[in-house]
């Protein structure tokens, strides 16, 4: 399985990015543009010795994964925004808990049942919790077919490393998209086997207890001092991509899909003779403030650029602040973004024009 | 005067007192599932799945490990458990509001599928943790706190009979309803949660069983009161009995 090159779609780069991590339970519900995801699980993972249920909801999917996560297994589920909204209850929970699992999001445009097509609305859900009460969810944004495999494997160390839901955000135009992909090698059966807090090795006074109820005065606050503790603890692990931003007077932030459209979009305006860069925050939570905040500190002026309505601008502009601003354009949810709409953008606002 | 052990703590209890009201029958459903598991020497083997209700603190008293659901999910959460972990003892302990209402369709669909684990459904016929609201399973006529005049069948529709329900679904291999009022009630008590559990154990399907139980804060009675109502109300309701026993597995 390893070294060759194979042509899949982005949904099927997940599912095999999960299997060579060491998957042993998948559990979701059918939403477009995600199928090929149960669908692939349905047939490999099980020959790879997991499970896979195709659950009654995305309430019960997200659940199950709770059940087997629970039990130190590599668990996930995935889905699309709709789906994504159903399971805050159980995320929640999960981060209250401290049980580790992935979910991966293939956003369609909203809100509500919204339309199938493309789109990155779900930022601040991804970004803010989601769900109810004081929490993160680490936030992963692959833009390509092989970064789909590779930050998918990744997320469970995430998940592991901090015992956290992690999210994987795609999009449509990702989880469609045929690409090569060179897979790596799989990893151990049960590369979590040590976590000391899993179920299933104990009983009696000692046995472990996996709860996100905490009714003794001062405990729940002890636990959510702890989470926050961890949340700061991921901030050192933000990840950006950075193109062409040393020179450049105005940098283009955008994320997955769209950061790969902008830069197309940049190289043909540098073609041109205009000084833009790229820089694509690769996590979403832990945002790259720092990465921002140094290029605001170098004089750079900022172009927000979303397929959405205006989300992660409001992060842009969190980490600049008292140094610079950012503009902001965004392509509308559902309909297909060109280079060219972009590249237009990027002009005016090289011109200082209004976008 | 020495004095002699006639009733010993089994060892999956904890040694502490639990925060439920007097009279409340959630220990004595702890104790028989408990005991059972102690019987068989499978404390070791079994996980439980913890729901939200009163008994949401289950894990303070049973000595097994544990996971905390969310309100009504506890069926999905043991079918993740199980599936992942099919060695092991799963069992879910849910109250009627849990599982007749916010959980009805995880508990249908985990039925349905014949998920390897035990339920145990303890009915006592309110919500109690929330303070006596109605559930799926008060009785028509019942006065609660969201139902002030007593459940009126034309607008609240009528109580639900899980135990006959889940006897209907394929996957369930056991499904029976007993009753913790009486001592003669709870010696079938402990035979249903032994069958439930074989279930499980011998690969039939899910094992299902309802126990009609008191909540005497909520039904403003006394101990003896809500026994008296269990024997006079609940049981005429909903039928004790064994609604099913299939001694094959319909595995694929
Ligand atoms: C999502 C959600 N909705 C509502 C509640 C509030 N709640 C807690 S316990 C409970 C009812 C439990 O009743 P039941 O299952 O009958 O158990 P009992 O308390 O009678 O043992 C409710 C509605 C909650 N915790 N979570
Ligand atoms: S409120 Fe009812 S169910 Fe809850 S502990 Fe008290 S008696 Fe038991």
């Amino acid at each position: 399985m390893e070294g060759g090159r194979i042509f899949v779609k982005g949904s099927e780069a997940v599912a095999m990015g999960a299997l060579d991590a060491g998957l042993k339970g998948y559990f979701g519900y059918p939403i477009t543009p995600q199928n090929e995801i149960p669908e692939y699980m349905s047939k490999h993972l099980p020959e790879a010795g997991g499970a896979f249920v195709q659950a009654e909801s995305e309430v019960a999917s997200i659940n199950m994964v709770l059940g087997a996560a629970a039990a130190g297994k590599r668990a996930m589920t995935s889905s699309s925004g709709p789906g994504i909204s159903l399971m805050q209850e159980c995320i929640s929970n999960m981060a209250g808990g401290e049980v580790p699992c992935v979910i991966v999001n293939m956003m369609r445009g909203g809100p509500g049942v919204g339309d199938i097509n493309t789109a990155q609305g779900d930022y601040f859900q991804s970004t803010r919790g989601g769900g109810h009460g004081d929490y993160r969810t680490p936030c992963l944004a692959p833009a390509t077919c092989q970064e789909a495999y590779d930050m998918t494997r990744e997320a469970f160390d995430w998940a592991f490393k901090y015992r956290t839901p992690v999210l994987v955000v795609g999009d449509a135009i990702l989880g469609q998209m045929k690409e090569p992909l060179i897979r790596r090698a799989p990893r151990p059966d049960d590369p979590d086997e040590a976590s000391g807090w899993r179920l299933g090795q104990t009983s009696g006074p000692n046995r472990r207890i996996l709860r996100s109820l905490h009714l003794a005065e001062g405990k729940l606050a002890e636990v959510n001092l702890r989470l926050q503790e961890k949340y700061r603890d991921m901030r050192a692990q933000a990840r950006a991509e950075e193109f062409l931003v040393d020179d450049a007077e105005l940098v283009v932030v955008a994320f997955g899909s769209t950061g790969r459209i902008v830069k197309s979009a940049v190289r043909k305006l540098r073609a041109k003779g205009l000084k833009v860069g790229l820089l694509r925050p690769i996590t979403l939570f832990p945002f790259p403030e720092q990465v921002l905040r140094d290029l605001a500190y170098s004089g750079k002026r900022f172009l927000t650029i979303e397929h959405n309505m205006g989300q992660m601008v409001e992060d842009v502009r969190l980490a600049v602040r008292g140094l610079s601003d950012s503009d902001f354009f965004g392509a509308l949810p559902g309909n297909l973004p060109t280079p060219d709409e972009f590249q237009a953008a990027i002009e005016r606002a090289c011109a200082g024009a209004s976008l | 005067m020495s004095e002699t052990v006639a009733f010993e703590r089994t060892p999956s209890v904890a040694d502490v007192a639990t925060h439920y009201c007097p009279g409340c029958q959630h220990g004595v459903a702890h104790r028989i599932v408990a005991e059972y598991l102690d019987g068989q020497g499978l404390a070791g083997n079994t996980l439980m799945v913890t729901s939200i209700g009163c008994s949401v603190l289950l894990y303070n008293y049973l000595l097994f490990d544990a996971v905390e659901a969310p309100h009504g999910r506890a069926p999905a959460t043991a079918t993740g458990l199980k599936r992942t972990n099919p060695d092991k003892v799963v069992f879910t302990y849910q109250g009627d509001g849990d599982l007749a209402s916010i959980g009805m369709a995880e508990i249908m669909h985990a039925a349905n599928r014949g998920e390897r684990i035990t339920v145990v459904f303890v009915n006592n016929t309110v919500y109690g943790m929330t303070g006596g609201q109605m559930a799926p399973t008060t009785l028509v006529g019942q006065k609660t706190t969201t139902c002030p005049d007593g459940r009126c069948a034309s607008r609240e529709g009528q109580p639900f009979h899980m135990a006959e329900i889940m006897a209907g679904l394929p996957g369930v291999a056991y499904s029976a309803r007993v009753a913790l009022n009486s001592l003669k009630n709870i010696v079938q008590a402990k035979k249903a949660v032994r069958h439930a559990f074989e279930a499980q154990l011998e690969d039939r399907g899910m094992g299902f069983v309802e126990l009609l139980a008191t909540c005497p804060t909520n039904w403003k009675m006394t101990p003896v009161q809500a026994n008296e109502r269990v024997e006079n109300e609940l049981i005429p309701c909903f039928p004790l009995g064994v609604f099913k026993d299939l001694k094959t597995s319909g595995a694929c």
